[in-house]
């Protein structure tokens, strides 16, 4: 996916202040505080029932916050209907007008804005140009596949050159093949209209391939909000390193905190762990240190003990027996039990061609990492 | 053994029309249901004053029948009544059945079973009701010009029409999607807009069936329309009712046949026009 985000423009476009949502007793988003700048493709993401969803809804003007403001380009949304916010909306279920065909269903909005027709013609051709559906422009819907219909969708939102684009599950109805095509194509046509995306997800890998920043919540709170990049070298807490991707988590205590280094003792494993950034913001010793299993490197037992960093020799080295492993072509997953009885997960690359690229289950393997791979979780 | 090896002529273990006794049934069913209605339509050609007896085809009862002033005032008062009820109950009925889908409001169950309560309630309760309704406590003015004076029927007829109107506009509600209505609004619609270019559409096969249901009800009632009508607004139905306390006359089945005539092809009509806007919105 050669997806690269959009570049920042550092101008705010949306504030979320405070914003909370309750339906009943349910607090479905809680307090969010978030800045969106202009010509980001930003992403919200978050298991079903985070509060995501729901908050898109809000900047629509679909839902209205029970506390806080919304404010699109400076202006406070309070009480502004949906028809007449500088927004635009691609439907989980596309919502494309049975009874229209593909034109009509684009030019809807722009009748609507009572916009010339000779204007509104050249916007609708340009709109579907646009999303490769020119020679569309007369079928009705029931004669389109579900991803011409969700094109039909986004020409319609972005005929109306909308400040913000807002995408709710975009791709979620799609099969697996034309998901990826979409993606690429998503933010291809993000970057040439320049419009702000606002896209709503539960699919991690949409998240990070498409936008240039993320914000994970859970339970109608922000949990982090950063590039996706940080969201998995950086994760804010156990629930965000959990959430994206694959992680190993052990619960430990810190023996040493220094500015530059700090090392962990956990009954997980029977080596300390070292890691080459400090601590901050542990109330007490008690901590969770993370490592993905792409940053875990595996050799036979049989090889001589890799050696640790040189400040702490004996950390980042421990032992154990596969107990699984699955090919999956590019890299093999691993399954490893330690002496201590933990499961340790590690990916490895099959770099090379082999007529055994997976190691066999009950093989004895050291494991061992860099003081750069883990990273150190308060809370 | 033979269940991949079927010859053409086997019958499959779900062939049951192919068996007799089904064939048998079904022959019975229809008979018992259509041989009364194919035998007045039958009479209503005879030449004959007697009903019993073939005795010749002829249209004359058909001209005779032309000919009754009374008869055509009657059938021009049903089908007045009958539009203008079906005008009302459509409009009512569908903005009943959208309030009940689309809001929630205090005494929504009890007003949900109420509505409906028309449907269930027996006709002669309905028409006792709607007797000292309008004979006591709101007197229908007796001496207006027509259609006027047809106004007690018509409040009668679309009392009893539009709870049919709103179950079925409501079933067809049912598969709305209301993103449909979201996407509309965010499009720059209104909220008018949006339920006039999006939810309208959708709904309007159940729009003509009920239309049409409410039209057949209006037409074809009795029971109510008796205990409402005076001496000057007698409908169809009361006339032929009237005309049979004398004698079962073919012009009486000549009528009748009339009425019914008009009452399958609505149906049929209706059916053909709902058929074609759900498969258009389908998409089959």
């Amino acid at each position: 996916m050669s997806t690269s985000p959009s570049p920042l423009s550092g101008k705010t476009l949306i504030r979320f202040e405070n914003v909370s949502k309750r339906f009943g007793s349910f607090i479905a988003v809680d307090n969010v505080s978030l800045d969106i700048e202009a010509g980001e493709f930003f992403s919200l993401l978050g298991p079903s029932g985070c509060g995501k969803t729901t908050l898109l809804r809000m900047l629509a003007g679909l839902e209205t916050p029970t506390e806080g403001h919304i404010l699109i380009d400076g202006v406070d949304m309070a009480g502004i209907p949906p028809n007449r916010r500088p927004v635009n909306m691609v439907f989980q279920s596309y919502a494309v007008f049975p009874h229209m065909n593909v034109a009509d269903n684009v030019a809807y909005g722009l009748k609507i804005d009572k916009v010339p027709k000779a204007e509104r013609d050249a916007r609708v051709a340009e709109a579907l140009a646009l999303v490769k559906l020119s020679d569309f422009a007369h079928r009705r819907p029931d004669q389109l596949s579900g991803g011409q219909r969700q094109r039909v969708a986004l020409a319609r939102a972005l005929v109306k050159r909308p400040k913000v684009l807002l995408l709710d599950e975009p791709l979620s109805a799609l099969d697996a093949k034309l998901r990826d095509a979409m993606r690429a194509e998503l933010a291809q046509i993000q970057r040439d209209v320049g419009v702000t995306f606002v896209m709503v997800t539960h699919d991690q890998d949409e998240a990070l391939a498409m936008a240039s920043r993320c914000a994970l919540m859970n339970r109608g709170t922000l949990q982090q909000v950063a590039a996706p990049g940080d969201l998995y070298e950086y994760p804010a807490n156990r629930f965000v390193a959990d959430f994206i991707g694959t992680i190993n988590l052990f619960e430990g205590t810190l023996s040493t905190d220094e500015p530059d280094h700090a090392a962990v003792t956990t009954a997980a494993l029977d080596a300390p762990i070292h890691v080459n950034h400090g601590v901050t913001g542990a109330p007490d010793a008690r901590v969770w240190v993370g490592i993905r299993p792409e940053k875990i490197a595996m050799t036979p037992l049989d090889a001589p003990r890799p050696t640790g960093p040189e400040a702490l020799p004996q950390a980042n080295v421990t032992s154990g027996i596969i107990v699984t492993s699955a090919y999956l072509g590019s890299v093999t997953l691993y399954d490893v039990e330690t002496a201590t009885g933990t499961i340790v997960k590690v990916s490895s690359p099959n770099g090379e061609r082999s007529a055994n690229p997976a190691l066999p289950t009950g093989t004895s393997v050291w494991l061992h990492w860099t003081p750069t791979a883990p990273v150190v979780l308060v809370n | 053994m033979a269940l991949f090896g079927k010859k053409p002529g086997d019958k499959g273990p779900l062939d049951y029309a192919n068996r007799w006794p089904l064939r048998l049934w079904v022959g019975a069913v229809l008979l018992f249901l259509y041989l009364p209605l194919a035998s007045l339509v039958l009479f209503s050609f005879n030449d004959s004053r007697r009903t019993i007896r073939w005795e010749g085809f002829t249209v004359d009862w058909y001209g005779k029948m032309m000919g009754d002033d009374a008869l055509i005032s009657a059938f021009a008062n049903s089908l007045t009544i009958a539009a203008i009820s079906t005008l009302f109950s459509v409009v009512l009925g569908t903005m009943t059945a959208i309030a009940l889908w689309s809001f929630r409001f205090p005494g929504k169950g009890l007003f949900d079973g109420v509505v409906t309560l028309p449907i269930v309630v027996p006709e002669i309760c309905m028409g006792v009701a709607m007797l000292v309704f309008f004979g006591t406590i709101a007197p229908w003015p007796h001496d207006l010009v027509w259609p006027f004076d047809l106004g007690a029927i018509t409040i009668a007829h679309i009392t009893f029409s539009f709870p049919f109107v709103a179950v079925v506009v409501r079933a067809r509600l049912a598969s709305f999607n209301r993103e449909m209505e979201e996407a509309a609004r965010d499009l720059g619609a209104s909220e008018l807009g949006a339920l006039r270019d999006v939810l309208l559409p959708h709904v309007r096969p159940a729009l003509i069936s009920g239309a049409l249901l409410a039209f057949t009800l209006s037409l074809d009632d009795f029971v109510i329309t008796f205990f409402t009508a005076g001496p000057n607004t007698v409908t169809f139905p009361v006339k032929i009712y009237s005309m049979v306390r004398f004698s079962v006359t073919p012009e009486v089945n000549a009528a009748s046949t009339v009425l019914m005539a008009i009452t399958v092809a609505l149906t049929l009509i209706g059916m053909k026009l709902q058929g074609r806007d759900i498969a258009q919105m389908e998409g089959h």
